[in-house]
């Protein structure tokens, strides 16, 4: 795990200052790589479009031409939609990480994917609605009741919410939560054919007001986290050490829950539960940049679009058929958790 | 504890113990006997038992061992299988959450019978052979990335890396199910669950035949395992070989899962909660195998009669995963134990 030492931001104050300004290079790289990868989504595919077709598609498509539909009508949607919601994960995964001060915190993992998911079915089979926005709501309500009780169960007990605890908290509730969704599930035979393809988490099949619904929500919690980059750097010195600093950690930590539900609760009910892209890009960026929350948050919100859509576009062209986005951060998430774990320091978990 | 010796053979005995696994083998029985009367046709438990001692009539004869016996059956040995092999994994990675469902053998051996169930179409054998396949890549999958030299593997490393294992095997299972038929699909959503419908010989059988070499296996290095429990160098120098010891024992209890799987589905919660409740009802410390054993069975048949009164048919998964969150709930926050 990360010592402390390390999660500790810069000390002196003169370095208080706009830091994005430090790294315009890592910027304008991420910005580019970013933009390279939503060409990509635009441009490749099942489905013939040739390359001069993508940019017409994108902003006056032809009636008349099948190609430029493709584009405006599946592709169009869908990369707007990874786009948004890969920001919102990778977003949610940083804040939850400073905020548990757990390397190993991830929405995936710590059962908020599943409280959602578990919501979300439950809807579906109590009120028969078929309505994305009462998914996000639904998604909302689970992956807030989920989050609260994984820290509760985690929290207790000697030795506070440790990384371990933490994690294996969430893995126990998420296998209550799943062993009720799939009861549930089987009550309402209906809702297991539209419920089995949301529970893999995808990009594809989502259309225009699918992204225009989650919008909203995805907008607020980012500029929320945002927002909470400095508090969450005195929260990392520790609650006193923060208090001494002049904020208040608890308000902190009732906001910084807050961008999480509305980043997970809103990124989950658009695209399902998509798993280690939380883990996998604050840590990448920690990595890269150190543990300075005014680089991490923002570096985080441009590089985990670049890995969902990259993830996206591999699973359209690795398998005849199409793999699903979930699918494909699953299997090259979990490597790099085992990484992580091997790396740590797991005797005092 | 009391010690019997006969013919040069001694036997330790404690009597609370005696007296827990004497409770729990009559709960495991008298719950799989009102399963075995539950029905459209409901049979008078001692009408059950008079079937069994072969003196019933023979419209209930056919009932009770050609319909309803297996179920009963296989509830009760998986169960069993689950609890030895909770308390197996639960006592090497001396975590009480290193249990086989949480850690992913059990999502692993659901891959390997959903493959063979959606994917190559093959019959009953098949499907125990794969899903028996699939626990024990996984098992060896997990246990290879856990290992580190001088370390080697016990721990929360092997728990944590075991929950990363089952999320990427679930999100694979979950991939497999969509795409299937609808028809298979939920067919296969429905095995995924835990259950114990319409089991017949098939799956019964070759799940005693392999209980009957694993479960002796599991239970005679278990005085070793209790010692392993004090440490590495300590069991060391106790005359322990930790290293065999722990290696027999995870291979006995990778096949325990495999086979409970293979007959019943990943039945959630009852290898980790079984252990947990044996420890607690013998009030004793370390891996109490054949209690962990006899109150999975006891666990998993009363689960059974519950899924069974319930007003809509339920797998058996539903009703030990539910019942597996209040507990897990109450597990988790005893203070002062992990």
């Amino acid at each position: 795990m990360v010592s402390p030492a390390r999660e500790r931001p810069p000390k002196s104050p003169e370095r208080q200052g706009p830091s994005r300004g430090a790294h315009p290079f890592g910027t304008a790289l991420l910005a580019a790589a970013l933009l390279l990868t939503v060409a990509a989504s635009l441009a490749i595919g099942a489905g013939d479009v040739p390359i001069a077709d993508v940019l017409p598609g994108v902003f006056s498509p032809d009636d008349g031409s099948r190609a430029q539909l493709i584009v405006h009508e599946l592709r169009l949607p869908r990369t707007l939609l990874g786009v948004a919601v890969g920001m919102a994960l990778g977003l949610a995964g940083a804040v939850m990480q400073a905020l548990t001060r757990n390397p190993l915190a991830e929405p995936g993992l710590l059962g908020v994917n599943g409280g959602a998911a578990l919501a979300v079915v439950l809807v579906i089979a109590a009120f028969r609605v078929d309505d994305l926005l009462v998914y996000v709501w639904a998604a909302f309500a689970g992956a807030a009741g989920a989050a609260v009780l994984v820290h509760l169960i985690g929290a207790r007990g000697r030795g506070g919410a440790s990384p371990a605890r933490l994690v294996l908290a969430g893995a126990a509730v998420n296998a209550v939560f799943s062993a009720m969704t799939a009861g549930v599930m089987l009550f309402t035979p209906r809702t297991f054919g539209g419920f089995r393809f949301w529970q893999v988490g995808s990009l594809g099949g989502r259309d225009m007001p699918v992204f225009l619904r989650v919008l909203p929500f995805i907008v607020a919690g980012t500029l929320l986290a945002l927002a909470l980059a400095r508090p969450l750097n005195a929260l990392g010195l520790g609650d006193d050490a923060g208090r001494a600093l002049g904020s208040s950690p608890g308000r902190t930590r009732a906001l910084g829950a807050l961008a999480v539900v509305l980043l997970c609760g809103a990124a989950t009910a658009a695209a399902g539960p998509v798993t280690f892209l939380g883990l996998a890009v604050p840590f990448v960026v920690r990595t890269a940049v150190g543990p300075d929350q005014r680089l991490v948050l923002p570096y985080s919100l441009l590089l985990a679009p670049v890995l969902l859509l990259g993830a996206d576009i591999l699973g359209r062209v690795v398998a005849p058929g199409e793999l699903e986005t979930g699918i494909v951060t699953a299997f090259l998430g979990a490597p790099l958790f085992a990484v992580m774990v091997r790396r740590g320091r797991t005797r005092d978990l | 504890m009391r010690v019997i010796r006969a013919a040069g053979v001694s036997l330790r005995w404690e009597p609370r113990t005696a007296a827990v696994c004497g409770v729990l083998a009559a709960v495991a029985a008298c719950a799989a006997v009102l399963v075995v009367g539950s029905g459209e046709f409901p049979i008078a438990p001692p009408d059950v038992v008079r079937v069994l001692l072969g003196r019933g009539d023979q419209a209930t004869e056919f009932i009770v061992t050609t319909l309803r016996l297996p179920r009963a059956v296989t509830g009760l040995l998986a169960g069993l299988a689950l609890g030895l092999s909770g308390a197996i994994f639960q006592s090497i990675s001396r975590n009480p959450l290193g249990s086989p469902d949480l850690i992913g053998f059990t999502t692993g051996s659901a891959t390997g019978a959903l493959l063979q169930i959606l994917v190559f179409g093959g019959g009953a054998v098949a499907i125990t052979a794969s899903s028996v396949a699939g626990a024990v890549l996984t098992a060896l999958a997990v246990y290879l990335v856990a290992y580190r030299r001088g370390g080697g593997v016990h721990g929360v490393r092997l728990v944590l890396i075991g929950v990363a294992a089952a999320a990427m095997l679930e999100a694979l299972n979950s991939y497999l199910i969509t795409r299937a038929e609808l028809r298979d699909a939920y067919e296969a959503a429905f095995w995924l669950t835990g259950s114990l419908n319409g089991r017949d010989w098939s799956q019964a059988v070759p799940l005693a035949l392999a209980l009957a070499v694993l479960v002796p296996a599991a239970l005679l290095p278990a005085r070793s395992l209790g010692m392993g429990e004090l440490g590495d160098d300590a069991a060391r120098a106790l005359g322990v070989p930790v290293q065999r010891t722990r290696a027999l024992l995870t291979v006995a209890g990778v096949g325990l899962v495999a086979a409970a799987t293979a007959a019943a589905g990943p039945v959630p919660f009852v290898a980790l909660a079984a252990p947990q409740l044996a420890r607690r009802l013998t009030r004793r410390p370390g891996a109490q195998l054949l209690p962990a054993a006899l109150t999975g069975a006891a666990l998993l048949a009363s689960a059974d009669l519950v899924a069974l009164h319930l007003p809509v048919a339920v797998p058996v998964g539903v009703v030990t995963g539910v019942l597996g969150g209040a507990y897990l709930a109450w597990l988790l926050s005893v203070p002062g134990r992990r």
